[in-house]
């Protein structure tokens, strides 16, 4: 039987659905120390598909995140929910790369592992792009299956359900081979309890980009074509406003001017 | 290189010969820029036995529909697109490439993007044609693609620009741009330039096959419809949620809700508006017990009139709405469908 070797592409996330007020500077970015950093949701159902992949076929499971040193966190929950081994690729060097360079930086930390399959989450709540994935995919030169929802694996061939948006499509894919995983494919399993005494402390493997073979013109802002040229904070703005009574009286004056400027009837 | 007599492109993506929406969208907004540049609009359109679709899209406003026409592309594969695609932009140097939000942008667009080294800005709301000062160098760019899109799960709006690594590449979120009308788009003409490429998929070996699809028959029609009844989590149950089908029925409208709404099980995923969902702009949007959150928001705001329904008066979907009734929608509801069958 073959053996798979699974490596998964996660990231640290600042917890996006819990911005409030505090968490906008007063100039319109984002004040990210007020937000919680969690394990982005899609790249855990991404670490389950190998996980899955390595419980039913057998093979190993490599987590890789590029981010700063608190990002050994969530590399540390991967580990006790069932990864094998887990990777920080830090470096300066990486601070401000667009999705390019950071697809570049990854798929350069990937090949070191030689993967027969690779998982990302679809995308990362922060920016919900959804381009690392395939650009890293392109980056290998592998196949691309995005979307997926269901895997099967029958020697070198991946057999793939995915979202196409207008439908389900099955397709075959040869290994080596790139998903992106959505949340349809399941959430992540809890953490092993052997694993969390085991892990609690573990330190990730650390490598920077001279480390996994980065040209240096291609990492972080030097290797990033994209650049915001502004910012702004959303500024909630209406039309005029005018409260409706919730009385008979006031809903029947509303339905009548709806009528009346022909919005409605 | 930079190619400032480029044309601007739209990727018109088909499947099984068909087109949607969504290059016609495209279209709207390429013309725009296209005339403002004085460029021409290029509409790409890939498959097998598509050239009746060139059509359609002079009609809707494209000036040049460069053909690639092989059996490899009958279904979109990404290697086979992707390859597809990065020489067609290497033949002919476009100045902007932009593709929808679709499954099938967002599989290709990056692709392609990553094999040119450019840069690709996902799920744009809005394109413009401005000047860009680089704040470090002080460089002057002029006439570039201003790519604007919510980000941060749509508490902030960024404008993003790749100054340098032309094609400017952008996908563009569904039901955000207006198509033309059509026929009216190029001039008075509805016909123009087919222009056919190669695929130049000799010998390059594609990894997947597609083996089957099945289509998705969706009974769900949020973007186009007039008039939009939303729930959010506010609704309370699922039960409840049948009284916005009943309100949505008396106004000939459709039903949809917020994530949370989703997220609750109260209604159907394909019902969702929102960042994460679908972005709507109906002539009527009303709100049932839905908070407005950003990410909300962000897919719903555009709405010509909107009429808030909420127990709480200080929730902020009363900040983007035109009419705000603060009470329990299980009672305004009904009175809204008495009124409504009484005057309709």
């Amino acid at each position: 039987m073959k053996q798979y070797n699974c490596v998964v592409c996660v990231k640290q996330v600042p917890d996006t659905k819990k911005v409030t007020g505090d968490a906008m500077k007063a100039d319109g970015t984002i004040n990210r120390a007020a937000l919680p950093a969690i394990f982005n949701p899609e790249d855990k159902c991404a670490l389950e598909a190998a996980l899955r992949v390595k419980e039913t076929y057998g093979g190993t499971v490599t987590v890789i995140t590029m981010g700063l040193p608190a990002a050994k966190a969530i590399l540390r929950e991967a580990l006790m929910c069932g990864a094998d081994r887990a990777v920080l690729v830090t470096d300066r060097k990486a601070a401000g790369s667009d999705t390019l360079a950071t697809s570049y930086i990854l798929s350069q930390a990937v090949k070191k592992f030689n993967p027969d399959l690779v998982f990302c989450g679809r995308q990362a709540i922060d920016g919900d792009t959804a381009q690392v994935g395939p650009q890293i995919g392109e980056k290998l030169d592998c196949a691309v299956v995005t979307y997926l929802e269901d895997l099967k694996l029958e020697g070198d061939v991946a057999i793939a359900t995915r979202d196409i948006g207008t439908g389900i499509e099955t397709c075959r894919a040869h290994l080596p081979a790139l998903f992106t995983v959505t949340e349809k494919l399941g959430e992540l399993r809890p953490f092993q309890m052997r694993r969390v005494m085991e892990n609690k402390n573990a330190e990730p493997e650390t490598l920077d980009c001279a480390a996994i073979g980065c040209e240096d013109s291609r990492c972080g802002f030097a290797g990033s074509p994209t650049s915001v040229n502004k910012i702004e904070s959303v500024v909630l703005a209406g039309g005029e406003f005018k409260e409706v009574p919730a009385t008979d009286e006031g809903i029947s004056g509303l339905v009548s001017e709806l009528i009346k400027d022909h919005t409605i009837g | 290189m930079k190619n400032t007599q480029g044309e601007v492109w739209v990727f018109a993506e088909q499947e099984e010969g068909k087109l949607s929406e969504v290059p016609f969208e495209l279209l709207g907004k390429a013309r725009e820029l296209a005339d403002r540049l004085g460029v021409k609009v290029g509409a790409v359109l890939m498959g097998s036995g598509v050239e009746s679709l060139a059509k359609p899209l002079f009609e809707g406003g494209a000036d040049v529909v460069h053909l690639v026409d092989d059996p490899e592309l009958k279904v979109f594969r990404n290697k086979a697109y992707r390859h597809a695609m990065v020489e067609l932009v290497k033949e002919v140097n476009p100045q902007i490439v932009i593709f929808g939000a679709t499954h099938m942008g967002r599989d290709l667009a990056p692709a392609v993007a990553s094999a040119l080294k450019c840069g690709l800005t996902a799920d744009c709301t809005d394109l413009q044609i401005g000047d860009y000062t680089d704040k470090k160098t002080g460089e002057e760019f002029k006439d570039v693609l201003m790519q604007i899109r919510p980000a941060f799960g749509g508490n902030i709006i960024a404008t993003i620009v790749n100054a340098r690594n032309w094609p400017q590449m952008a996908t563009v979120r569904e039901g955000v741009m207006k198509p033309l009308q059509r026929g009216t788009g190029n001039g008075e003409r509805v016909t123009g330039t087919v222009v056919r490429h190669g695929a130049h998929l000799d010998g390059i070996d594609i990894p997947v096959e597609v083996v089957d699809i099945v289509r998705k028959v969706s009974s769900v029609n949020l973007k186009g419809a007039r008039i939009i009844v939303c729930g959010g989590a506010g609704v309370g149950s699922k039960e409840n949620f049948k009284l916005l089908h009943d309100l949505a029925a008396a106004l000939g409208g459709a039903v949809g809700g917020s994530r949370a709404a989703v997220d609750l099980g109260y209604c159907e995923h394909e019902r969702q508006i929102g960042q994460t969902g679908v972005t709507v702009r109906p002539a009527l949007m009303i709100s049932c017990g839905v908070s407005g959150a950003v990410q909300h928001l962000a897919g719903m705001k555009d709405s010509a009139k909107i009429i808030a329904i909420n127990t709480d008066k200080d929730a902020p979907i009363f900040q983007v709405a035109h009419y705000g009734i603060v009470g329990d929608l299980n009672v305004v509801i009904p009175k809204l469908i008495k009124a409504i069958k009484q005057k309709g």
